[in-house]
């Protein structure tokens, strides 16, 4: 491999990574997302089943 | 007071025609052809053999940069004059590309320029200096947008920011055409490429597999950080 051959590999492998680090850095922040959707899902559900749970008062 | 709805990433991400998948698959599809170009079909350039293959994807590249910032202005003079509440968040993001192929620039240019000059750097090249100015702008608009709280004072300050960059574009640009003394190569003159054939054709598949690369992780960063507003809207709702 000549010198030329290595730095022009090392120029695409560079580009490569740089891309590659940032859509990893997109899909860990997505995770988190993903997460907290969960999160907050798991909330909602818990607030409705209470409010099916909750007996009907007559208030007049 | 109705509650907002799901937060999905189909809910944020309907506003467009192409789905992002697809996007996707198309800048693969490009990326992968631009390389076989490069590396399979076209030839070894007369003057600097084998190391001139960096230009396909550094020249590409360094449009993509110039694209992303101009449509991050583009969208900050949306944002003053239209008002309109995502464009600050869009304009933003294409800066934030912007500087992230700001940064491949520079790293496939220092490499091209050792193999070419035998110099990682040289201060005495218009061209680099200025797109160095042109990268250091558009990254200290994040110390700007983060030093300011979060509203409409923020949107403000960042897209009139954002606006003066632009200038910065065609001086960029043109100043390896105004230089009386450069070293830098000039690939496209008034009189069109200074190449063709399979070199040609490689050049162009690879600007637009950038360009469409660009593009697809535009869209996928733009619907986290929608995701992420409308999460801290239901967090604000259920709190």
């Amino acid at each position: 491999m000549t010198t030329a051959e290595k730095y022009v590999t090392a120029a695409y492998c560079a580009v490569f990574a740089i891309v590659l680090l940032y859509v990893l850095i997109i899909a860990l922040k997505l995770q988190r997302l993903e997460r907290e959707v969960e999160t907050l899902a798991r909330a909602a559900a818990r607030e409705r089943d209470e409010d099916e749970d909750r007996e009907p008062v007559q208030v007049a | 007071m109705p509650r907002p709805g799901p937060a999905t990433i189909a809910a944020v991400g309907r506003r467009y025609r192409i789905p992002l998948p697809a996007l996707a698959g198309v800048s693969l599809a490009l990326v992968t052809g631009a390389l076989v170009l490069v590396f399979f079909v076209v030839p070894n350039d007369l003057n600097q053999g084998f190391s001139q293959r960096i230009f396909y994807f550094h020249v590409s590249i360094a449009f993509t940069a110039y694209a992303c910032f101009a449509a991050g202005a583009w969208k900050a003079l949306v944002h003053l004059w239209k008002r309109d509440p995502n464009a600050d968040l869009e304009s933003y993001v294409a800066i934030h590309q912007g500087v992230i192929f700001g940064v491949l620039v520079l790293v496939t240019g220092s490499i091209w320029a050792k193999i070419s000059w035998g110099h990682w750097w040289l201060w005495s090249e218009n061209q680099l200096v200025l797109f160095l100015v042109l990268f250091l702008f558009y990254a200290a608009y994040f110390m700007l947008r983060f030093s300011v709280d979060p509203g409409p004072q923020r949107a403000n300050l960042c897209a009139v920011y954002a606006l003066f960059g632009v200038v910065l574009i065609p001086v960029s640009f043109l100043a390896i055409r105004l230089a009386q003394k450069f070293i830098h190569p000039v690939v496209f003159t008034r009189h069109g490429a200074n190449f063709g054939g399979w070199m040609l054709v490689a050049y162009f598949v690879s600007q637009a597999a950038l360009l469409s690369l660009a593009y697809t992780l535009y869209r996928l960063e733009l619907s986290g950080k929608r995701l992420d507003a409308r999460l801290r809207e239901l967090r604000r709702a259920y709190a």
